[in-house]
């Protein structure tokens, strides 16, 4: 699959900077455990898939945890729209994934590895199947990884079948399992209760990617990039009106404003961050910033030109939602289909603003009441969209003006 | 005894954390605040648990006693001081020191919402529903002080009703999606008949391809609708036959009742669970305009007596004739949600079964030959009514080969249920009644027929004149109970030494009785998989109930269901036992009347298998 | 169905519970194997899968309905899944599907007469900085227009 950027045009801090394959691996056998967690709490590394755990806690917790047998599941399976970073790891860096992989492995003492990867992706399974196989001749899989004793690590890479929901990591050890992908209760956690019972540790592509890196120049180097809460870099998934969408290493910190204009983005009038499920912001705060303390991302920035319709951006995300929430709890199921049709009823002028104030309380409650971050952050978009938008969505002037696409 | 092979997701099980035999131990308490007051709980106690031992009411959906945490419903939601989001009090375990409010105004406006969705997508009124007033979500509703549809109310149906088991209705237009019927019918009971299908807003409870519930395996236990919070599920009501019946006056109606309906009907009427109503069900019956009124408990002796002699006559078939076609283990076949589950998941093991016909079925047979006769009235102009806990009767009742009267044997049955309802509707309030006998031919059954309804209830009637039969002594228990039957441990497994046997019997002598009692089909399965490995070659008997704690916690007793009201209704059969004149089978004076004058080639003769005996039918699973 | 497709359905089945095992985690594989070489899941391989997995049929039935990609009736003997999602959309969906519909004679959700095709929609493929994107089998398509998707899909065989 070819991506518009081409591999040797990417260039960035750390992902996209050098790496052998191995590399880290080699040095990771040198260090040993503690000094990797060491590096690793150090470069205060969060997880890339959006939430924003720290990494380093997660694997402490799951080496902690008392278990026969424990897993590394890599959560290839990015659905949120507007995101395809992993895609471009997963076709172009490999050696980054599967590394990290193995050092997480070796760290926290699994034998053990899952790639979950979306059925959407199933054209890469054997291209990715055969670089194991590679790893495993080089002896960077299988059994004494480089000739260390006792330490055996493989993966093998399983596939979805079509369900946003099991990017969530419990539903997709729920998927794993052979179950609906249906996210469970937490407590208990997967580092201590994961994949059959046993401690996992799921890690995004990007947080594993960004892993050997780290293990080779240090938590210090590490979070030379970025501002002091949100270390190192980041990949952002730039699609929409632009003219260089496509995957971009950025240290977190930049702004809005700037990320616009290195992807050529003109006369834009919002940006919707972290996917669907993310915010929508107006021009009016294109200074703020990327970053945990300020916009946290999955690194999805879909960009909206002055000629689209806001109303109809979030009816789309809304759709999303109703389709894609795994129907097991009632904030999440009902609550999305509500929000659709006050959506609807907005779009045919069949509204009141009371009721229209009601559905975002109904949001705010679904924030906090959801089983998972899908339902909890599925509002973000109706909430976000008709509080920056009002001019325009609630100005009868406007309701019909604007268009989406070249057909609506 | 074997350990169950739950399939349950790892975190819908109880978080099982070990908890001391000394709670007083360090670490074993833990102290948290719930609304600023300070209370110790055991390690691993779930919020919701707290909160009950120290008075404190969350509101529940989803959550059941009997079944796994599902945490689906968000109802019984509560702050926990330092989380982003609210948790669900039944699946969080206390074990840190944590804060807990259980009504901030978020709190509230939470739980309110949910049940303003709940409401918007629950189709139907409540005054036509057969829940009305015993209803979870509209209590719920109550609660939270719901005056209007903040989000709409569904105006159209969206399922259709489905009607085609003659047990149970499934209306899926009121489904809250709780799962509990599906928790109950994949893990309490491994049917696997009912299951969450689709996603997102296309979710609902379905069976395999969606298929009309009498097209797939389901067994009938109703066991789903007594775990249904609403009027999603319930029984197929024949009421409104039972009154035209009943209104018409060249119908000679009569009822039989099982034992363990007047050891729960109370609880219809108010009265707290584990309270007879014998005798006052008795006049009330009478009063609604039965004919005559019959003791099921009689056929459960007659019962007894067929089967306890198939027993034996299998026991000398296997032991001194070497007859190989004879099978052993023997099982009961009185619970017809057993019957059709060994028909749909072992149909290879038929020839074990029992082919005594359950007590229900035996009496309509009696009833329309022989009573028939006694009281001169034609058969066509009889209708049998029976009164049963069960959901699963109304099938039984309605298998085709059950007419060896000539006639259908048992016309009509009715859960505990429908009958106060009937009773309500016959403006009669119960517990004001006063006490009457059952009629004549049949009226006094010993209490080994009245201990059918509670599970091991089968096994200790049958022991107590099995072993008699063999022996000449009474079983060698305390005041005839036995206690290894008793109780509601899983699979219970236990022998009674055979010992100075009569002449006829002294092939048995010295020989240990070995019998399994299992309640529920889960536990069924587990027994039958061990027969499968050939691990009870050596038992003899084995008593199967359909549903959890027998015959008293049958599909269609009473809602609410847990192992507490079940233990109470047990405990009222066991007591009006004891105060029984004749507690074994064989001494039941109909009955042996009814060996002189009718079945009169005896136990498991001619006449016998004619109209107390009956066959099975291979359905195996396969869903066409 | 023929007992002769039965048959051969059973054997397809019982290699795939000998490749990944008769675990409940490997249901998902499995199913996807199935559908593979048969485009759907049959309600008999359903059953056979649950026999032989000793879960229940409607446990599979169940899984299968949850999954978008898996399919418990006959498709086409391609399926070809258009993106719906919003960069994808702003990119000019509309347009490609109003003239993939009129190609094919169909509306999204149904399957070709001759059964060639089955033409669905699905959720963000990844590709929203080429879109319009589709997906046909397992192949992705991108930067469509309305003659570059007919054109691919008159070369479906």
């Amino acid at each position: 699959m070819e991506t518009i950027i081409k591999k040797t045009q990417r260039t960035g801090p750390v992902i996209f900077s050098e790496y052998t394959r191995g590399k880290a691996v080699r040095k990771a056998i040198e260090i040993g455990r503690n000094d990797i967690l060491f590096e690793l709490k150090d470069s205060g590394l969060k997880g890339r898939g959006g939430a924003g755990f720290p990494t380093a806690t997660k694997w402490m917790l799951s080496a902690a945890a008392n278990g026969e047998k424990k897993y590394i599941v890599c959560n290839a399976d990015e659905g949120e729209p507007g995101t395809f970073k992993d895609r471009v790891l997963l076709l172009e860096y490999p050696e980054l994934i599967f590394d990290g992989m193995v050092i997480a492995g070796f760290t926290i003492g699994a034998k053990e590895g899952i790639v979950y990867l979306r059925g959407e992706y199933e054209y890469m399974l054997k291209s990715l199947e055969d670089y194991l196989e590679e790893m495993r001749k080089d002896n960077l899989l299988g059994k004494n990884i480089l000739g260390k004793d006792g330490f055996d690590f493989d993966i093998t890479i399983r596939l979805g079948s079509g369900a946003y929901v099991c990017g969530e990591e419990t539903a997709l050890i729920e998927s794993l399992e052979g179950n609906r992908g249906e996210p469970r209760n937490r407590p208990p956690y997967p580092v201590n209760t994961g994949f059959m019972g046993y401690p996992t540790v799921v890690n995004n592509v990007e947080t594993l990617a960004v892993v050997p890196h780290i293990v080779l120049k240090g938590g210090g180097w590490f979070k030379q990039h970025g501002t002091d809460k949100s270390t190192g870099s980041k990949l952002f998934s730039v699609s929409g009106d632009c003219a260089r969408p496509g995957v971009y290493e950025l240290p977190w910190g930049i702004k809005i404003s700037e990320l616009l204009f290195i992807v050529r983005a003109e006369n834009t009038k919002a940006v919707q961050i972290g996917g669907a499920s993310g915010v929508c912001i107006p021009k009016s705060q294109f200074d703020r910033a990327f970053a945990y303390e300020d916009i946290a991302t999955g690194g999805s920035i879909m960009i909206f030109n002055e000629s689209r319709n806001m109303l109809k951006v979030l009816k789309n995300f809304m759709e999303f939602f109703v389709e894609e929430s795994c129907g097991q709890c009632t904030p999440c199921r009902i609550g999305n289909l509500k929000l659709l049709e006050g959506v609807n009823k907005i779009e045919s002028g069949d509204f009141t603003f009371g009721y229209i104030n009601t559905l975002k309380e109904l949001g705010k409650t679904m924030q906090v009441a959801s089983k998972c971050g899908l339902g909890q952050s599925s509002p973000n978009p109706f909430i976000s969209i008709l509080e920056n938008f009002k001019e325009e969505i609630f100005n009868s002037k406007n309701r019909n003006g604007g268009s989406n696409g070249k057909a609506r | 005894m074997a350990k169950r092979d739950s399939r349950t997701p790892v975190s819908q099980q109880p978080h099982t954390v070990e908890i001391p035999d000394d709670i007083t131990t360090i670490g074993g308490t833990v102290t948290v605040e719930i609304n600023e007051k300070k209370v110790s709980v055991p390690f691993g106690t779930t919020i919701l648990e707290a909160c009950k031992t120290n008075q404190i009411h969350i509101p529940t959906l989803c959550h059941h006693p009997d079944l796994c945490i599902a945490g689906t419903c968000r109802v019984c939601l509560v702050d926990v001081e330092g989380m982003r989001t609210l948790q669900t009090s039944c699946s969080f375990p206390i074990t840190s020191p944590i804060k807990i409010k259980t009504t901030t105004p978020m709190v509230r406006k939470a739980r309110r919402h949910i049940i303003d969705l709940l409401l918007s997508e629950h189709y139907g009124e409540c005054y036509t529903c057969v829940r009305n007033n015993n209803c979870e979500l509209q209590a719920l509703a109550k609660e939270y002080g719901v005056d209007n549809f903040t989000f709409g109310h569904v105006d159209k149906p969206r399922f259709e009703i489905d009607r085609s088991s003659p047990s149970v209705i499934r209306d899926m237009n009121k489904c809250v999606l709780c799962k509990r019927c599906v928790r109950t019918c994949i893990d309490l009971q491994e049917v696997g008949v009912l299951e969450a299908i689709n996603r997102g807003d296309k979710t609902h409870i379905g069976t395999f391809y969606d298929k009309a519930l009498a097209d797939v395996v389901c067994i009938n236990c109703g066991q789903c609708i007594n775990r249904c919070p609403t009027g999603a599920l319930h029984a197929n009501d024949p009421s409104d036959d039972i009154w035209a019946a009943i209104d018409d006056p060249t119908k000679h109606v009569v009822i039989q009742t099982a034992p363990s309906p007047r050891a729960a009907i109370g609880e219809e009427f108010g009265q707290p669970a584990g309270t007879s109503y014998t005798g006052e069900l008795n006049t009330a019956l009478r009063r609604i305009g039965f004919d005559k009124v019959f003791d099921t408990n009689f056929s459960a002796d007659l019962t007894i007596m067929e089967e306890g002699t198939e027993l034996l006559n299998r026991l000398k078939a296997v032991l001194v004739d070497k007859d190989e076609s004879v099978k052993l283990p023997q099982f009961t076949s009185c619970s017809p949600g057993w019957i059709k589950y060994i028909e749909h998941f072992y149909p290879e093991y038929l020839d074990h079964l029992s082919t005594a016909k359950s007590p229900q079925q035996m009496f309509g047979a009696v009833i329309k030959t022989f009573y028939a006769k006694e009281a001169d009235v034609k058969p066509e102009d009889i209708v049998t009514v029976a009164l049963m806990p069960c959901s699963a009767k109304k099938f039984e009742c309605n298998r085709p080969e059950m007419a060896d009267s000539g006639f259908k044997d048992v016309d009509y049955g009715l859960t505990t249920r429908e009958m106060a309802k009937m009773i309500k509707e016959a403006g009669i309030h119960l517990p004001e009644m006063p006490s009457t006998n059952f009629d004549d031919p049949f009226g006094d059954a010993s209490g080994a027929g009245l201990i059918f309804g509670a599970t091991g209830g089968v096994m200790e009637a049958a022991l107590r004149t099995a072993y008699e039969l063999v022996t000449g002594r009474e079983v060698p228990f305390k005041n005839l109970k036995i206690e290894p039957c008793r109780g509601f441990q899983g699979v219970k497994q236990a022998s009674v030494k055979l010992e100075n046997c009569v002449e006829d019997y002294k092939f048995l002598e010295g020989a240990d009785l070995k019998f399994i009692v299992a309640h529920g089909t889960a536990n069924a399965k587990i027994v039958m998989e061990m027969l499968k490995r050939g691990e009870l070659n050596d038992v003899h008997f084995i008593e199967i109930m359909a549903c959890p704690g027998g015959c008293i916690g049958g599909g269609g007793q009473p809602i609410p269901t847990s192992e507490a009201i079940r233990t109470a209704r047990a405990k009222a059969i066991y007591e009006e036992e004891e105060s029984l004149p004749i507690r074994k089978s064989h001494e039941n004076t109909h009955v042996k009347y009814l060996y002189e004058k009718f079945l009169t080639d005896g136990p498991c003769g001619h006449l016998s298998h004619k109209l107390l005996h009956t066959h099975y039918t291979k359905r195996g699973k396969f869903i066409s | 169905m023929l007992v002769f497709e039965k048959n051969a359905l059973s054997e397809d089945i019982e290699e795939f519970i000998l490749k990944f095992g008769a675990e409940r985690s490997a249901l998902l594989p499995i199913l996807q194997s199935v559908q593979r070489k048969h485009k759907y899941v049959s309600d008999f391989a359903q059953q056979e899968i649950a026999r032989l997995m000793n879960i229940h049929p409607v446990e599979v039935y169940s899984v299968i309905s949850f999954y978008s990609f898996l399919h418990s009736n006959p498709q086409g003997r391609n399926i070809v899944r258009l993106c719906q999602t919003i960069s994808c959309d702003m990119a000019g969906k509309i347009a490609v599907a109003d003239a993939i519909k009129r190609e094919l004679g169909i509306n999204f959700g149904e399957t070709t007469k001759d059964k060639r095709i089955t033409l669905e929609y699905t959720n963000c493929v990844g590709m929203c900085d080429q879109g319009p994107a589709m997906i046909v089998n397992e192949r992705v398509f991108t930067k469509l227009d309305p003659e570059k998707a007919v054109k691919i899909l008159s070369e479906i065989k």
